[in-house]
């Protein structure tokens, strides 16, 4: 038999520090013993591009990519990007998302319009959807280049991962002269969302 | 052993670093370029970047005919520029292991073709080797370094873009001890190819592949997976992932090596099924040999042969049945296409270009971008180096006034990777047509690499930068004229000049990346448009810089607002607004 696979998705726009976050995600998935596939494609990433990783991890993991309608957890940067990549999740998928809007091109130059009440369509489809305020939280720090820690403890709930295999691995990515400020958003965001449970 | 998450890239630069490679070349190409920069983790090798993808076989080959081993690396287009030493290369076979990286671009993530490079190893009669995870891709790069001196041969590793940025878990290994001595051997017989010798090296490849076929079919890395018996799949690279997704009951012959096949155990394998598939992406290139060994296989009858393969589009093909997501948005959304970046120095340039009205050819790197709204200027994209023999041929069979209005665009690493080709040949043959060098010091659109005009070695150390108007000048342009693009009035000015002399001129518009690593460029503080000044007269949106956001709802027309977070302050919406609404650096 076929062990389940989780699947967890992580959204946003590029120069938003996803690839990192992507990175710290499945370097702890595999220190915790799991078989792991991330991938994305991020020739467009720096470029204020829509992009979106797939991280999937279990006892053996073939294909990187995560089917449609097969995702479990979505951690999103931002609402729009979180809104557009749905018809990857399952039925009751968990999403974590920033309360952040980041207006695209044609958009900030008037041709199209951003879509209207994106939280709560996200929320209506998805009741298992925490907002998180990112910027806030990162405020609370004192670094603005924080936000994609504070949302990555806010998401580390939901994975099976003990706190301690959180932070060894932070040590390790991290470079020290951003180290405390990155633990203490990963903190928050994880106080965060334990609040909201 | 070491477990640790790496890419396919980082696998193949730890593979290369285990097998003893002296020498790794490279262009910079997605999805190829983080494994050169990887391979410098590693002192023992010398990287570096050559200026092109030939230059870059050429130095390996080099290295192998002095007995190293050595590893070269490019995208799929590249191979196209390489191709010419490679046809030869394959007939005068190694002396130290070569391996040529070539990684193809399925779907087109970054690319303007999504040609199978597959088969260039049947084109070249050089075998190939295909990993399906970034543990094969690291294995399968020593080993193709063993095989290439084994069969005297180079080697291809043929990687796609999800093989080379996926990242999977990886056992690393040692690096091997013994290695030959690099020491000049004469042997002309085998290293100088006219066509005395070059007819009896044809025999030798010949050879060579049949013995490769035979031996290949008792490897491991071409290797029967025994499921339920009743479907036969035949498979390598992602595809071989994809089904065993799809089907994880099927029997499964993954080939590690895609050519030359292993035939005699392609024949025992397919002899057991009566449903065999070949299950690959892009070009029919198992399936159609495999046809031609007389056995009835489903490939391309029901796969897609344009684009990527996902397990949703094996899953359809095969059972036509799609993947349903449980939820979708019911309204369009708006794309969030790329854009380049707040400040960007080549902006104000098409911004110019449109508005002379200019048919422009252009080229491949972040100015590409420039066709997209509201700039509009970009009209062509073939390849690399393209754009000025594209504006001399045009510029031939116009008339004189249309002949005015074509101008090549191209940027600073492009121009030396084969651009200057063009250029000469442009002043040879007495063209009407402009040159436009947008020199932003990087190859940016990879990711800021170094190249010979930037100063710098791929190791960060400083080496001679190309002077690219001494250059330009050497070739016998007359009219060579630098500009800063911030200036937007005198880049205007310069450029509708050199438009209407009919010779050729070249016009360097001159300032750096935004993003460039070394002498990185100063942020300034954003600016702020005056709510009170602004008559809503969109003269700024034309710039298209992702920091400039229209509020339809202020005032009665709208007007424009800067988003602080976004604007490095470069100076150029100024001087697109009459009403002088915009200045003044906002506080904090
Ligand atoms: S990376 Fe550099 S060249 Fe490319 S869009 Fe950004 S500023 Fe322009
Ligand atoms: S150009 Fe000036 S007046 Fe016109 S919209 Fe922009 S800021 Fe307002
Ligand atoms: S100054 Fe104007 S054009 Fe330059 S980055 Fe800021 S908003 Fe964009």
């Amino acid at each position: 038999m076929k062990d389940k696979v989780t699947n967890v998705l992580i959204s946003g726009v590029g120069g938003q520090g996803i690839l990192l976050a992507s990175e710290v995600l499945s370097e702890v998935l595999m220190l915790a013993g799991y078989d792991v596939k991330k991938n994305e494609i991020h020739g467009m990433a720096q470029r204020g591009g829509s992009v979106v990783s797939h991280i999937r991890f279990g006892t053996k993991v073939y294909s990187s990519i995560i089917p449609e309608g097969e995702g479990d957890i979505l951690l999103g940067f931002e609402l729009l990007e979180t809104y557009r990549y749905l018809p990857l999740l399952r039925k009751g998928a968990k999403i974590i998302v920033n309360d952040l809007k980041i207006l695209p091109p044609p958009v900030t130059l008037g041709k199209e319009t951003y879509p209207d009440n994106v939280q709560a369509k996200i929320q209506q489809a998805f009741p298992d959807t925490l907002l998180v305020k990112g910027a806030d939280l990162a405020k609370q720090v004192g670094n603005p280049r924080t936000v994609n820690m504070a949302l990555l403890g806010a998401m580390s709930g939901a994975l099976p991962i003990d706190n301690q295999l959180w932070t060894d691995t932070l040590r390790c990515m991290v470079p020290e002269r951003f180290l405390e400020a990155n633990l203490e958003a990963f903190t928050l965001g994880s106080r965060a969302a334990l609040a909201c449970s | 052993m070491k477990r640790t998450m790496l890419s396919g890239n980082e696998a193949i630069a730890r593979g290369a670093f285990e097998a003893g490679v002296k020498v790794a070349s490279a262009y910079p190409g997605t999805p190829s370029t983080e494994i050169l920069e990887n391979i410098t983790r590693y002192p023992t090798v010398d990287a570096s970047w050559a200026p092109n993808e030939k230059v870059a076989l050429e130095v390996g080959i080099g290295a192998s005919f002095g007995g190293g081993r050595a590893l070269v690396a490019m995208k799929h287009v590249g191979v196209n520029v390489a191709a010419d030493p490679l046809f030869t290369l394959s007939y005068t076979g190694v002396r130290g292991g070569l391996v040529l990286v070539t990684a193809d671009d399925p779907e087109l993530h970054s690319s303007q073709n999504e040609q199978d490079n597959r088969n260039y190893a049947k084109f070249a009669k050089m075998p190939m080797f295909e990993p399906a995870d970034s543990q094969e891709a690291l294995d399968f790069t020593r080993l193709a370094l063993e095989v290439s001196e084994q069969f005297d041969t180079p080697v291809f590793l043929r990687s796609t873009t999800r093989i080379s940025h996926s990242k999977s878990v990886v056992e690393i290994g040692e690096p091997v001890t013994s290695l030959p001595d690099t020491s000049i051997k004469k042997d002309p017989a085998k290293f100088v190819m006219l066509p005395g010798n070059a007819r009896k090296r044809h025999v030798v490849i010949e050879d060579r592949l049949h013995r490769m076929e035979e031996w290949a079919c008792q490897q491991p890395f071409n290797r029967i997976e025994i499921g339920e018996g009743k479907i036969g799949v035949i498979t390598s690279g992602v595809s071989y992932l994809y089904a065993k997704e799809t089907l994880p009951e099927a029997d499964i012959l993954k080939l590690g090596m895609v050519y030359p096949l292993p035939k005699q155990l392609i024949r025992d394998f397919a002899s057991r099924y009566d449903t065999l598939y070949v299950i690959e992406e892009l070009d029919p290139f198992i399936e159609e040999q495999v046809r031609a060994m007389g056995i009835a296989v489903h490939g391309k009858d029901i796969l897609p042969i344009c684009g990527e393969l996902t397990p949703g589009r094996l899953k359809k093909a095969l059972t036509g049945k799609e993947d349903v997501p449980f939820h979708a948005p019911q309204e369009p959304l708006p794309n969030r296409p790329p854009n380049m970046c707040p400040g960007c120095p080549h902006r104000s340039v098409f911004l110019t270009l449109n508005r002379l009205k200019a048919f422009v050819t252009g080229d491949i790197g972040c100015y590409t971008l420039g066709f997209m709204e509201p700039l509009s200027a970009m009209d062509t994209c073939i390849c690399m180096g393209a754009s000025i023999g594209n504006a001399t041929g045009m510029a031939k069979v116009l008339n004189a006034e249309e002949a005015q209005r074509i101008v090549a665009v191209i940027g600073d690493s492009t121009f030396l990777h084969t651009g200057i080709n063009g250029l000469m040949d442009m002043v040879y043959n007495n063209s009407k047509a402009t040159v436009l060098i947008l020199d932003n010091r990087t190859t940016a659109m990879t990711g800021r690499q170094e190249n010979p005009g930037s100063g710098y070695t791929l190791a960060g150390d400083p080496s001679y930068r190309i002077d690219i108007e001494a250059l330009c000048r050497s070739v016998g342009v007359k009219n060579v004229t630098v500009v800063d693009p911030y200036d937007i009035d005198h880049t205007r000015t310069v450029i509708k000049a050199e438009m209407e002399r009919p010779e050729v001129s070249v016009v360097i518009a001159r300032r750096a990346c935004m993003l460039v690593k070394r002498d990185p460029v100063k942020r300034q503080a954003a600016l702020k448009v005056d709510a009170e000044k602004c008559t809503g007269c969109k003269a700024c949106l034309q710039l298209g810089c992702p920091a400039i956001e229209w509020q339809p709802d202020a005032g009665d027309k709208g007007k424009a607002v800067i988003n602080p977070l976004l604007c490095c302050g470069c100076g150029l919406c100024p001087q697109m607004c009459h009403f002088d609404a915009i200045g003044g650096h906002s506080e904090g």
